[in-house]
């Protein structure tokens, strides 16, 4: 005979689940209006994602505010950690999120977005990524990894060309794969140590002395490349490109945001005590895995014909830069990830939807694909303001200051500095010159080149909306205006960060 | 107003260059020039309010920027900096006046604004950060500039342009990193403010590195042999109003940073690196001066001549004494000057026969003689005649170096002595002779816009040739600060020996005399 279970409701603290559970209830509510009354126009349904989206962000703030009081929150039987690192992570998310969706309100019609399901799983991906950094309990990143994942492959594949199927299928293989590396990491370490929650499991692993290092590197090995699969670090990159490519421009800039980011925070959880247990192996090979992956996916970027799919290596080139700062484990890298990453959110999400209002549905014939280099010869000529923001976002990707992404560089170098990395500082400079050249390239095309015959500026613009327009102009400023914001953000990044023990 | 100064000599032409967007492209030349000349009478108004017996830093602003991190917005100027900034405003008022391009002068001359924004904001900027930003964003208009209007090869100059300095600038910004972290182990607090750093005294080892790290940045962009190789294809390939900025005042940020950077920070460093800088500069001086002979296009000619002169520069600067480091930032003016108006000049032949190449022409002597003539003087102040600008600043250059090495000394001399041969065969191939060529005969002589931009800097060349001191007090006065605060910095022997100290006057010693009687 079982004796019925007694838990009090306080011990629960299910305010630690309320940012989740408002983009679920608004998800479920789309559902039920579509059953409702079908055939609603697609304007409806942004705006109650994008009103769901802010009650989260409230929420957010709310979080942020009970943890600057009280610090980090435990819940749902200490599954749910709401620490500095899961507020920064889920502002991100929930930030990125928000400037995404009106992106959907194009000019031109497009097949994904008459769904009612398209923003109902948007909704359900996004409380997956939620959940992601919000615990530390292996089991519980592994569902909302893959609740987010599964969303995320059905959202693409709904862009319904041929490309995006190929992109879904082998994202989701992928996928699937690197789903498969994670559960046996984490079985490994599970049967190490008897526990599924990373604190414990360092702390075990540190009090025997990480005695059966064979078996911990195994578990590291199986985690480090279920990661490197998530975050796109090279040689477990190869879908990245082709997925970018199939997902439409929106989508994509929205891609090489937010399950970023997600997985970086679960990255650092797992690495913070890794990296400073002095297991030399690991130290070696994350170093490569961040110095290849960004010198590699450089060299590739340079070499591109299609401005999404540069802007696709240069986003896998942008993540191990950041995985730079979870090599070097500080405080300062820390808080640089998250205001690299905020930067980078800025200027990445303002480029590609500058790809997005110049997305054709059909190709005249000089252009090879969707957004080939030389669809924006001579732009400057016949759309000014356009050539001159997108200029403005290449200006930003390569660090040019005072431009956003220059000062999460600048940190994120500083940090690597002051924590005696001094050759990848180096490297990490160099690559970014390097890099200069492909975003250059695209600058010389716009504001060099003579414009195609015949073109007129209203191709660059074709799909432009007010909402997009509003969504660039926004990128625009924050790209432009960083250096204003940039005390406050560090200020407050480094708060969470340091009062989380990272 | 005078506590702003700085900050509206940078952000005026910015503001004045996002209004232009406004104005319709066929009254844009009289906007340009006005707001020019606006910049260009704000900075004499500074010289004006300048205290010439004050050696420090004036007209100080700070605004904090980012203070968790130690990133202020401060400018300031001193007498090294004063000079540069008005030659610039000069040059871009110059410039504009004297434009010739017609095909979208509207971008280019907001362009030439935010240039003339970059180029104010680097010699004010008493911030790493704040510098660097500057130097970085000066790359973009320049970039424009050669790409948009330049020649046939234009794109592959500009990206070559751009991707040499940003490549050097990213790896002096790791060294700015260090020297922010030195500081902050040092104090506990992160600044990257100049004056602060002036205060720190690092170990030697510490300073090669440092020294290397900065001098990869500044080298690219003076620039330095084996770094120079841009400067060619970028003067080949931009317009007129191009080359002369980028000869004028983008070279001179190189220059102008070693002395207010590498010297103060690392003086160790810089005496230890004084004599294979000075043996490389010397190298930079004679191979480029031979160069310049090979040439068959003036406008090469003059481009290698520029990377010769830069040469003179640093040898100046690295004698690490008041007379080469004043003589070195004096020649810097007049470099930028001559240079610039050699410039003007290869542009007011260019835009006749849109042909450079000097066996096109001969015999012009005949009928542009007014042409001839204004090309003949700069082309004696290019050569060093005395009683012309560039004599001082190279007379002074050499005169520092003298005192630290005779045979360098000798051997950039003779560097001068190729200037003065390819500089004279190419003056007689252009002008002397006969005229060979149809097309010759019927070229106009120079018009009232050209007389306009090469006036006033003939009567500089000349005036400050004769007359230096009212430019030479001020500057030699912050030098003079300068050097003495490297001699009190440093810490090695070597140091010590190289680096004056000027609290201790000279005292000469007469050993023998001999009086004779006549009766």
């Amino acid at each position: 005979m079982l004796s019925p279970v007694n838990i009090s409701m306080e011990s629960l603290n299910v305010m630690t689940l309320a940012p989740m559970l408002i983009p679920i209830v608004g998800a479920l509510l789309i559902l039920v209006l579509d059953v409702i009354k079908g055939g609603l126009h697609k304007s409806l349904y942004v705006v109650l994602s994008l009103l769901f989206l802010a009650m989260d962000f409230f929420a957010l703030l709310n979080g942020a505010n009970v943890f600057s009081a009280n610090g980090t929150m435990l819940g749902m039987f200490d599954v749910m950690l709401i620490d500095g690192l899961a507020l920064l992570g889920q502002f991100i998310i929930v930030g990125a999120s928000m400037l995404f969706i009106p992106l959907s309100l194009t000019h031109k019609r497009f097949h994904e977005f008459s769904y009612p399901e398209f923003f109902a799983l948007f909704l359900f991906m996004i409380a997956g990524f939620q959940f992601m950094v919000a615990t530390d309990n292996i089991i519980l990143v592994f569902v909302g990894l893959e609740t987010s994942s599964l969303a995320l492959y059905t959202l693409i594949a709904m862009h319904n060309r041929d490309k995006s199927f190929e992109a879904a299928v082998k994202y989701f293989t992928m996928g699937a794969l690197a789903a498969g590396f994670f559960s046996f990491g984490a079985m490994v370490l599970y049967a190490l140590t008897g526990s599924v929650e990373i604190n414990k499991i360092a702390l075990v692993l540190a009090s025997n002395g990480y005695a059966d290092i064979g078996y911990v590197l195994v578990g590291i090995a199986f985690m480090l490349a279920a990661f490197a699969f998530k975050l796109s670090l090279i040689p477990f990159h190869t879908w990245a490109p082709d997925v970018y490519e199939g997902a439409s421009a929106a989508m994509a800039g929205y891609m090489s945001i937010v399950p970023k980011i997600a997985g970086f925070v679960v990255a650092m959880r797992f690495f913070e005590f890794l990296v400073h247990s002095h297991i030399v192996w690991l130290q070696v090979i994350l170093y490569a895995f961040v110095v290849i992956t960004m010198t590699a996916s450089n060299m590739w970027a340079l070499v591109q014909t299609d401005v999404k799919r540069m802007l696709a290596y240069s986003s896998i080139s942008h993540a191990g830069f950041v995985m730079g700062a979870i090599l070097i484990g500080t405080t300062q890298a820390n808080s640089a990830l998250f205001l690299y990453w905020i930067l980078f959110a800025f200027t990445n999400l303002g480029s590609f939807s500058m790809l997005w209002i110049s997305r054709q549905k059909q190709l005249p014939d000089h252009q090879m694909s969707d957004h080939s280099y030389d669809k924006f010869a001579g732009m400057i000529k016949t759309a000014p303001v356009a050539a001159s923001i997108m200029g403005l976002f290449m200006l930003s990707l390569a660090g040019v200051p005072p431009f956003a992404l220059f000062w999460g560089k600048l940190y994120l170098i500083s940090s690597a500095v002051t924590s005696g990395y001094t050759v990848l500082a180096l490297i990490m400079a160099l690559n970014s010159a390097i890099a200069g050249y492909y975003y250059l390239k695209l600058i010389v095309y716009m504001f060099m080149k003579e414009p195609v015959v015949g073109a007129d500026g209203s191709t660059y613009v074709a799909n432009a909306t007010l909402a997009l327009k509003t969504i660039i102009g926004i990128a625009a400023i924050g790209t432009i205006f960083a250096f204003i914001a940039i005390n406050p953000l560090l200020e407050f990044i480094t708060a969470f960060v340091y009062n989380s023990g990272y | 107003m005078l506590d702003h100064i700085l900050s509206i000599l940078i952000f005026f032409p910015a503001l004045a260059a996002v209004f232009g967007f406004m104005i319709h492209k066929d009254s844009m030349r009289a906007y340009g020039i006005a707001v020019a000349l606006i910049e260009f009478g704000l900075s004499l108004l500074l010289w004006y309010a300048f205290d010439n017996s004050v050696s420090g830093m004036q007209f100080m602003e700070s605004i904090p920027l980012i203070p968790s991190f130690g990133i202020n917005y401060t400018l300031g100027t001193d007498g090294i900096s004063l000079f540069i900034i008005i030659l610039s405003a000069f040059f871009t008022f110059i410039g504009i006046a004297s434009l010739t391009e017609t095909h979208n002068v509207k971008y280019m001359i907001i362009t030439l604004l935010f240039l003339q924004m970059t180029m104010a904001g680097v010699f004010a900027a008493l911030d790493a950060i704040v510098f660097y930003t500057f130097w970085e964003l000066s790359l973009v208009p320049m970039l424009y500039i050669i790409g948009a209007w330049g020649g046939p090869l234009r794109i592959y100059a500009s990206i070559k342009f751009f991707l040499y300095t940003f490549a050097g600038s990213l790896v002096m910004l790791v060294g700015m990193l260090f020297m922010a972290y030195f500081y902050y182990q040092a104090t506990g607090v992160w600044s990257f403010a100049l004056l602060d750093w002036y205060r720190l005294i690092l170990p030697e080892t510490f300073q090669l590195w440092l020294f290397a790290a900065f001098f990869i940045g500044f080298a690219i962009k003076v620039p330095m042999f084996p770094f120079h190789t841009w400067l060619p294809y970028a003067h080949g390939q931009a317009p007129t109003i191009g080359s002369v900025i980028l000869a004028a005042i983008l070279l001179k940020m190189g220059t102008y940073a070693f002395i207010r950077f590498s010297l103060p920070l690392f003086p160790d460093a810089s005496a230890y690196f004084m004599m294979p800088v000075a043996i490389i500069a010397t190298i930079m001086v004679i191979y480029t001066a031979m160069v310049a002979y090979a040439q068959k296009d003036i406008k090469q000619v003059v481009a290698y001549s520029s990377i010769s002169h830069m040469g003179i520069i640093i040898i100046g600067t690295f004698a690490l004494n008041v007379e080469g480091i004043s003589g070195s930032i004096f020649l810097m003016l007049g470099h930028g000057v001559v240079a610039g108006a050699l410039f003007l000049l290869v542009g007011v032949i260019y835009d006749r026969r849109h042909t450079k190449t000097m066996s096109e022409f001969g015999g012009l002597a005949h009928v542009m003689p007014r042409y001839a003539a204004i090309f003949g003087l700069m082309m004696m102040a290019s050569v060093g005649l005395p009683l012309t600008i560039n004599f001082v600043g190279e007379f002074l250059s050499l005169l520092g170096f003298y005192q630290q090495s005779h045979i360098i000394t000798l051997l950039a001399g003779t560097g001068i002595i190729v200037g003065a041969i390819y500089m004279l065969a190419a003056y007689k191939k252009m002008f002397f002779g006969e005229i060979t060529k149809e097309e010759n005969k019927t070229l106009k002589d120079v018009n009232a816009r050209e007389w306009f931009a090469l006036i006033p800097l003939a009567i500089i060349t000349i005036w400050l040739g004769i007359y230096p001191k009212p430019v030479l007090g001020p500057i030699n006065n912050s030098v003079e600060a300068i050097v003495q605060l490297m001699h009190n910095k440093s810490t090695t022997e070597l140091a010590k020996e190289r680096i004056p100290d000027l609290t201790k006057h000279k005292i000469l010693v007469i050993k023998e005399t001999t009086v004779e009687e006549v009766n």
